[in-house]
This record gives structure tokens, sequence and C-alpha cells, in this order.
């Protein structure tokens, strides 16, 4: 085996903690049904040093705040109806990501970066869609390549007619990569843009205005300078008259979480974190419910942050991107879980009886988000699933979410435990999709009709290792005497092989199915994106990207490949 | 219908017989006249104005003089001659050929510069447009005329690039250059100095001593350029740019002349109540256009600058006279850097700093003129200096943008500069007082009494030639 010394984070952490109190970057304001999000990059609040802010360009610390923001208004905002993203310096919407950074960054940075961003972005979206809260951009200024894909990410986009003001995504003429931030997707298969404009749109350093970015669909409605806030008001007000969610109501404020950080990894209430360095593992270890749900819908006001589900979504969203950003030698997630799943599988029920109430909606949609978010890290993902383990419904996706499973036939040896079950719920056939649009069993089950019919006439039974292996909801069913050594090997195996090859593997067999624009964009990221980021022409010394900014200009490998 | 426009547009660049300029010109010359009237010099249409029409690029062709109506004015378009087996000068292509078609990786860079400086042409004209209404003599009400016909004569100059070598993007391009408007809310031009209000004359001549400086120095970088009909165009424009500076220096001159005669008659600094502008006023209008000035240079630290000069757009100032390699690929310049403790310099690339060092040459040629007026100043035992503001000074684009300072370069706080910019900057009493001064005189040989005749007439006539016909 492959030894390498065990490693710590290497950087100062980072964490994922803000409040809009703390913001150095976004103005959040909210005024009834609408809230407006202003981007006011703060030059010298990088989130590393080495570089400047210049003219509203981001970097990592920047989406930080627009994560939160997103989050906040979701959970402690129901009445707003409308989110209207801008820009608070004149005449420069966002000039996107901070390219000096980019240089600078490891390409692990960089793609970890990309991805929590799309991330976000892909939560903005799911936020117009499902959750009543919609989106409205309000180009004050040039936007351009992470700028406009911010904008591109909303459901409409006004831009300020004024003669010069242009969207652009200038990535491949200056920089020789690609707009990292699902634009090129979302330019074609979001807003049909036909595709050949599309060419020269992305072709094009200074971009498109006005009317030809009104004609082209690039934006929705252009306004003059003087009566922008106007038009955007209007809309704003008609888009939040249209929302479902409730006004009058109490949101439930998102406290900091409850998180002790070692070497030995992350504890939270509901969710422990251990890792071992040598063997380049984290054990997630998720506690399922205390108790049972309360009566009603105003028991989980009543609860709060603290409201199981709720808990369960943050801690573990948490985790997963303290992970990826500090602990990247930490090849292998395997999940475990503990407790009852009865009241698992109770929890999963009470959120789809409220399911129309707009709080249990968000904490379904936030579920959601978090498996999808575990979906798409490069990790490979093992789930145990042992005596005293709860894989019931919501935590039965993320075995399902897992590349393998491993389930106890029986008990161990000398434990008074009962057998490992898995329940599945009606959480598994539908409220928790993955990216490509379909459930977990639906992805695994692809085109196999009678085995998921099979599955669903088991919903709400406890299932052993020998039945679940049967219905296919497991990979392997090892009994106690095998078990040791088979969930060892399939580690140790694992931890062995080339993390890029691994990162692909994964990736390719993870999204088997149609692709949606949220999982082509993932897709894209993940191969062309971070291909194109490693090669010569852009961070070769000669490359594009390592010269931004010298004025000494690259040069390119000219062949084709 | 078929104008002839080799006879209304003199030029040297065959246009009777180009097709695609003559597409381009049957709707932009309309386009263009209408412009002229209606946000060109306003109430002027029907008045005869001895101009200076370039006719030609040869040296007796590039000064025609007569009594014309603005709107029949003959806007030229001239490239300077070629040099033959010009090469280009600077940059990564240094050595090779010069292009006299546009290279097509560097066509969004040279529309941006073209549309940039372009765009600035038209700007003044409109930021100049009511000044015809109170004018100190017919000799500057002309000259006032003279500078917009030959801004919109440079306006045709870039729009001509945009007409021959970019296609329909440049078509509108060159539209957009009539469509944006000086100060205009919704439509504003492009830099910022040319949105700012010039409707003093003791603000034409500070913008036709500094914003037309600027323009000097921006011509003379571009007329370096490899792009060969860019240099020529820039170059033959220069001549007539230095007019502009001409005017603004010789007003200036001539209203510090003034003020000096007023205090040494008056004995006193203040001599507004003698109809006189200030010494110390005088300094607040220098700090105020002086410092937006150095804004129109762009940040310290430019990567578009880096790349027109790697590219072989834009070089610097007498780029040729310069003692290095004209490569700059390994050089490195400090330029300065905020931190909390104040100021301190930073290492960069020399080419990423090239908006600095053509900013610096500007420096320079703008302490010229101040030292002239200083002349004057001690000529006349007077204990005033007048001085170019620091560079950290009210500033909003660059380094500097984030910091505040006083008009010596002390850091000050937000609190001490709200007490105190009313005695760096123009303030509204200011401005109001200036305008009170503004009386229209307009019969030939008088001028007003704020500012001193000229020492000599247009083109060897007298000051009091009538050098504008009412009609």
């Amino acid at each position: 085996m492959n030894s390498q010394p065990p490693t710590a984070p290497s950087y100062p952490i980072i964490t994922f903690d803000t409040h809009p109190d703390r913001y150095r970057h976004w103005r959040l304001a909210v005024e009834d049904r609408i809230a407006t999000l202003s981007l006011d990059v703060d030059e010298s609040g990088g989130i590393r040093p080495g570089y400047d802010l210049k003219l509203n360009s981001y970097d990592l610390g920047v989406d930080i705040e627009l994560y939160d923001a997103v989050q906040r208004l979701r959970f402690e905002y129901p009445a707003v109806g409308t989110v209207v993203i801008t820009s608070a310096k004149e005449r420069v919407f966002s000039a996107g990501a901070n390219i000096s950074m980019l240089a600078s960054a490891t390409h692990a940075d960089k793609v970890n970066f990309c991805k929590f961003t799309n991330e976000t972005r892909n939560a903005i979206e799911e936020a117009t869609a499902e959750s009543g809260q919609t989106y409205l951009c309000m180009i004050n200024g040039t936007a351009a390549g992470g700028g406009y894909e911010l904008a591109l990410a909303c459901e409409e986009i006004v831009l300020v007619d004024d003669g010069s003001t242009a969207v652009s995504l200038p990535e491949v003429p200056l920089l020789a990569v690609l707009p990292g931030t699902g634009g090129l997707t979302r330019v074609v298969d979001k807003r049909r843009v036909r595709r050949d404009r599309a060419d020269f749109f992305c072709t094009t350093g200074e971009g498109v205005r006005g009317q030809r970015a009104l004609s082209w669909k690039l934006v929705d409605a252009l306004a003059p300078r003087s009566r922008l806030a106007e038009t955007v008001g209007k809309r704003a007000a008609a888009l939040a008259d249209a929302s479902d969610r409730p006004t009058g109501a109490t949101g439930v404020q998102l406290a900091p979480l409850d998180r002790a950080i070692s070497q030995e990894g992350l504890r939270y209430p509901n969710v422990t974190v251990a890792i071992d360095r040598e063997a380049r593992t984290a054990t997630f270890v998720l506690q399922g419910p205390d108790d049972m749900p309360p009566d009603d819908s105003s028991g989980i006001l009543a609860c709060g942050d603290r409201f199981w589900p709720l808990a369960i979504a943050r801690e573990l969203d948490d985790a997963a991107l303290y992970l990826r950003f500090n602990e990247p030698h930490i090849g292998t997630w395997i999940f475990r879980s503990l407790g009852d799943g009865a009241r698992v599988a109770a929890y999963d029920d009470f959120l789809l009886k409220h399911a129309n109430h707009w709080l249990a909606r968000e904490i379904s949609l936030y579920l959601r988000r978090t498996l999808k978010r575990i979906d798409v890290s490069s990790r490979s993902l093992i789930a145990l699933i042992e005596p005293g383990s709860c894989f019931a419904g919501t935590f039965l996706e993320v075995a399902l979410a897992a590349d393998r499973s491993f389930m106890l036939t029986g008990s161990f040896d000398r434990s008074n435990l009962p057998p490992a079950m898995i329940r599945p719920t009606a959480m598994n056939f539908g409220p928790l999709p993955m990216c490509n649009g379909l459930t977990r069993l639906q992805t695994r089950f692809l085109g196999d009709a009678a085995a998921m019919d099979a599955i669903q006439a088991c919903t709400g039974q406890d299932l052993e290792a020998a039945d679940a292996e049967a219905l296919g909801l497991v990979t392997f069913a090892p009994d106690d005497i095998d078990w040791e050594d088979e969930v060892r090997l399939a580690i140790e195996e694992r931890a062995a092989f080339s993390p890029d090859a691994l990162t692909g593997m994964e990736a390719s067999l993870r999204f088997p199915g149609p692709e949606t624009i949220e999982s082509k964009i993932f897709a894209r990221l993940s191969a062309w994106q971070n291909w194109i980021f490693q090669r010569p022409n852009a961070v070769g010394s000669d490359g594009a990207l390592e010269l931004y900014g010298s004025g000494r200009q690259p040069e390119f490998d000219r062949r084709r490949i | 219908m078929q104008a002839n426009y080799n006879e209304i547009i003199p030029n040297n660049v065959d246009l009777g017989d180009d097709r695609r300029l003559l597409r381009a010109l049957e709707r932009w010359q309309p386009a263009y006249l209408r412009w002229w009237h209606e946000m060109g010099p306003a109430e002027s249409s029907d008045f005869h104005v001895y101009l200076r029409t370039a006719i030609s690029v040869d040296s007796d062709g590039w000064a025609h003089f007569g009594h014309v109506r603005m709107p029949d004015y003959r806007w030229g378009i001239f490239l300077a001659r070629p040099e033959a087996d010009r090469t280009i000068g600077f940059g990564d292509h240094r050595g090779s050929p010069v292009w006299t078609e546009i290279p097509g990786e560097y066509r969004g860079e040279l529309r941006r510069l073209i549309v940039t400086q372009g765009d600035t042409e038209p700007a003044s004209v409109e930021q100049q447009r009511r000044l015809g209404a109170t004018p100190p003599s017919l000799y500057d009400l002309r000259n006032l005329y003279q500078v917009n016909v030959e801004e919109g004569r440079h306006l045709w100059a870039m729009v001509y690039l945009l007409h021959a070598h970019f296609g329909r993007d440049g078509r509108e391009e060159a539209e957009e250059l009539l469509e944006r408007h000086a100060g205009d809310p919704d439509r504003p031009r492009i830099l910022q100095a040319f949105n700012e209000q010039t409707d003093d004359w003791l603000s034409f001549f500070m913008f036709t001593y500094f914003q037309d400086r600027d323009g000097k120095f921006q011509l003379a970088a571009l007329s370096e350029s490899g792009f060969d009909p860019l240099a020529r165009t820039c170059r033959f424009m220069l001549t007539e740019e230095a007019h502009h500076m001409f005017v603004g220096e010789t007003g200036l001159m001539r209203i510090v002349q003034r003020t000096c005669e007023l205090v040494r008659e008056h004995d006193t600094l203040d001599v507004r109540t003698a109809g006189g502008v200030p010494l110390p006023m005088i300094q607040k209008w220098i700090n105020f256009h002086y410092s937006i000035c150095l804004d129109l240079f762009g940040s310290e630290r430019s990567t578009n600058a880096a790349n027109y000069f790697a590219m072989g757009l834009k070089g610097r100032y007498h780029e040729a006279k310069r003692g290095d390699d004209h490569m700059l690929a390994d050089e490195q310049i400090e330029i300065p850097r905020v931190t909390a403790d104040g100021i301190e310099t930073q290492v960069i690339a020399a080419r990423a700093g090239m908006n600095l060092l053509l900013r610096q040459d500007f420096s320079v040629d703008s302490q010229r003129g101040l030292d002239r007026f200083n002349k004057i100043i001690k000529a006349h035992d007077i204990d005033f200096e007048l001085t170019l503001p620091d560079e950290k000074f009210n500033r909003a684009i660059g380094i500097f943008a984030e910091v505040r300072a006083s008009p010596d370069g002390t850091l000050v706080d937000d609190e001490r500069w709200e007490r105190e910019k009313d005695a760096w900057l123009p303030t509204a009493d200011d401005r109001a007082f200036v305008r009170s001064l503004m009386i229209p005189v307009t019969n030939p040989g008088k001028v007003a009494g704020w500012i001193a005749p000229p020492k000599r007439g247009i083109h060897g006539k007298p000051f009091d030639y009538d050098y504008v016909r009412f009609r």
C-alpha cells in the first residue's frame, strides 16, 4: 500500500460561518416581500492574501457570504417572494471570479471554489423553482464572466441600456479557460440562446449590450438608467405577488452551529466525523432523532433550528463543505448512523404530511441540496449499515448516494443489538431527487420498473440484509465473520487507487440516466473546465491565466486535442 | 441618392471609390448632422465663423481659413502620410511590418481603444454647447467654435476607422457614439470626466488645458500603434489637439494676467468685487480638473494597458525616443500601494504600469504651463503660487480611490475631508460667482473684465476682427 504521511489541514482552515451583520462584501436589505442583495466587494477583503478584489470581482469569501444570504433568506424570511441581486458599485455589476486569485490558487482550490459557487447558483435556481423565492437580477453595470453567470442563475435579468454596459463571457478570449459556473450551459440550455449566437457571444471579450442582448435572449428586459430601479421594482413586486410564501409568518433563525473542530475530526450534536489520517478516511456518524416529531407544523417553529431534520441537514452540509475544503487528502467518506429508524421514518412522514407548509418544504429542499452536495463531492462514498443504525428514508438516501454499501447480515458476535434494518419511506420516491432529475432509486434501477415496484411495495417496512440485498438496495451483505475483512479491504483498496481516476470514475458512474442543466453543469465542470484548468495553455508558464495582468501574451500549443 | 462625398468631405482615403465607406456614411453623415444640431453649439447654426479647415495633409492644406456656417463645415478624413517600411515599434511584435488591416486576434482590443477615444470627442462638444451664450470676446467665441468643429472632426476620424475596418460592429459603434451624451443619466459618456459640466469659461480653459492634454497623450500613445491607420489618424489629430491646448493655456494665462492686474490695482488678493477671479479660486479649478484628468488615465495597474502594449496597439509617449528595448518583457516598476499604515510601494510588471507611465508624462507636461502662470504672478510681485494637487487628491479611479487626501498629498480622514473640501474644490458658491462674471462680450475688439485680451489675433488678423458674424 502506498503510504503518505498523515496530513492535517495546511492552510488556516476555511469555515462557512458568517452572518449578515459580519458581511464584508454583500448587503442584504429586506423590505416586506422583496429582498435586495447588493454586491459591494471590499477590495482588500480577500479570503487569502495576495490579490485585490477589484471591480466587484469575487473569491470564495464573497461566495460564502452569498451562500449564507441565500440560506437565510429561505429560512429567516418567510415573507420574501422576490430576491433582487444587484451591485452597489457604480457602473460595474461584477467582473466575475478574481483572476489573480484563480491564477495563484492551487488546482484543488479552483475546483473546490467552482463547485461550491455552482452549488450556490443551483440553490438560487431551486429557490425560484421550488420555494416561491424568485431571483431577479438588476445588471446596473458591466457584468463579465462569473458576474454574468450569477445573473444567469436568476430567473429574470434586467439590463441597464446605457449604450455601454454589456454582458459577457470573456473566459475563452481573455483567459483561455471556460466560464466556471455554468455559463455556457445556461446560455444555450436555460436561456435558449441560439448556439451560433452563443458561439459569437462567448468569443467576444467585449460582450453584448442593449438591444442585441435582448433580442439574443441574453437578458429579459432593458431599462434606461433613470428607470432601471423602477422597472426592476415593478417586476419584483409582480413576482412577489405570485409567490406562495406566507406573509406574517415567523422565520427560523439559523444560529451559529455548535461545532468542535480538532485534529481527530468534527463534532456536532447530531453528526460526528472521525478522521483517520493513516487510512485517509473520514467516518460520519449520523445520529437519528431522540424523539418523535411534534404533533403539528407549529411544533417546527417551537424547535427552531434544533428541529431534527433541519439540524441534521445543516450539520451534514457543513461537515461536507469543511472536509472538501480543509481535508483534501481524506479521500474516502464512510457513512454510519445511530438511532431508531422508526423515528427517522416518522420525521419523513411528518415533513411530507406538511409538505405545503413553507417551513417543512424548506427543510425537505435543504435535505435535497445537502444530499446533492454529497453526490457531487469528489470523495469515495461508502455506507456501512450495522446493527443500531437507522438508515430509513432520508438516511437511506445517504446509503443510496454511496458508491458502495455494506449491510451486516445478522448480528455481531457477542452483541445483543438486533440485526440491522433499512426502511424505505416516501422520501425515497420523489422529494429528494439527484441533479439528474431522478431519485437515487430511479438512478440505481435505471429502466428497471419491476425492481422499483418491488421496493416501493416495501415502503414503511423494515428490511433485513438478505431482503435488502435481494432488492438491490445494498451492494454486499457479509455476515459478522466476513464483515471486518471485507470492509477493511474495500476501504484500503479504495485508498490506494489514483484519486484522479477515482474522481472521474465515480462522477461517471454516479449519474446514469438523463441529463439536466444541473447535471450538465457539474459534468462539464469536472471534465472540460478542470481539464483546461490543468493545461499549459491556461496555467503553464506561458499560459493565458498565468500571464494575465503581466502584459506578456500567452504562447499556445496549437494542437487540437 | 449618391451624395458627392469627395466634395463635402475633404479626405485622403479615396472615399469616393470605397463602397464600404460610402454605404456607412450614407447613414452616419445625416445622423452626425442631426447630432450637431441637437447637441452641438447651441443656437449657432446661422453664425458665420472664421474657421480653419483641413483640406489636405500638405503643409499648406491643413489650415485653410475662411468664414463658414458651422453646419456647412467640411469635416474631413485625413491620415498622416504613410511612412515607408514602417515597423511596429514596441511590444511582442516589435520589428514586424505594421498592420494596414486589423489583425483578427486584436479586433476587440482595437475596437475598444478606438471607441473609448472616439467617445471623448463628441462628449466635449456636448459639454461645451452652452458656452456660446457667454463669450468674453468674439475672438474667444471663435476659438470655442474652432475647438468644437475640430472635436467633431476627431469624431469623424475615429468613425472612419470604425467604418473602414470593423464591418457591421463598427457601424453600430459609430452610431452609439452619437447616442451617448455627456451627463445624460441614461446614456452617459464612457469616461466620467466627460460627463462633468463645462458651463463657464474658466472651466472651458481648464478643460482645454487639462482634458485636451490628456487627449494629447492618449493620441500620442495611439500614434505609436502597430495598426498603421490608427497611428496615422492620431498623428494628424495631434496637430489640432495642440491648438486646443494653446487655447487653454493662453486663456488661463490671460485670466491670471488680468487677476494679477486687479490685485495690484486694488491691493487685495480678493478681487471678486473688482470683477476678477481670485487666484485661490483658480487653484480650486486646477485642483478639480487636474484630479479628474488623472482618473482618465485609468488604474495604475491595468491588464488592459499591459495587453495593449504587448500587442503593439498602444505605446508610450515618444516611444521611439526611449532608450530601452521597447519590449519590457521582464522589467518591473514600482507603483504605490495603500496599506493600513499609509502609502507604500509595490513592484509590478512594467507592462502593467503603462497607464501610470503615461500619466506621469502628462503631469510633467501639465506643470510647464503652471510655471508660466507663476511667472506672471511673480512679475506682479504677488506672493502666490499655483500648483498641481498631489496624485492622491480627489481620485475616483485607481489605487488612491480608496483614500482621502488633501491637495498636498496628506492623507486625511473623512471628517477632515468634509470640513475642508470646500477650501480645495469649487463650491456651488464659487461656481455661481464665476458664472456671474460670464457676461457675453461680442463687440469686435472688446473683452470681458475678468480676462486680459490676447497678445495677437488669428491667422494674422487683429484682435478686433469680426471673427464671428451673427445673422
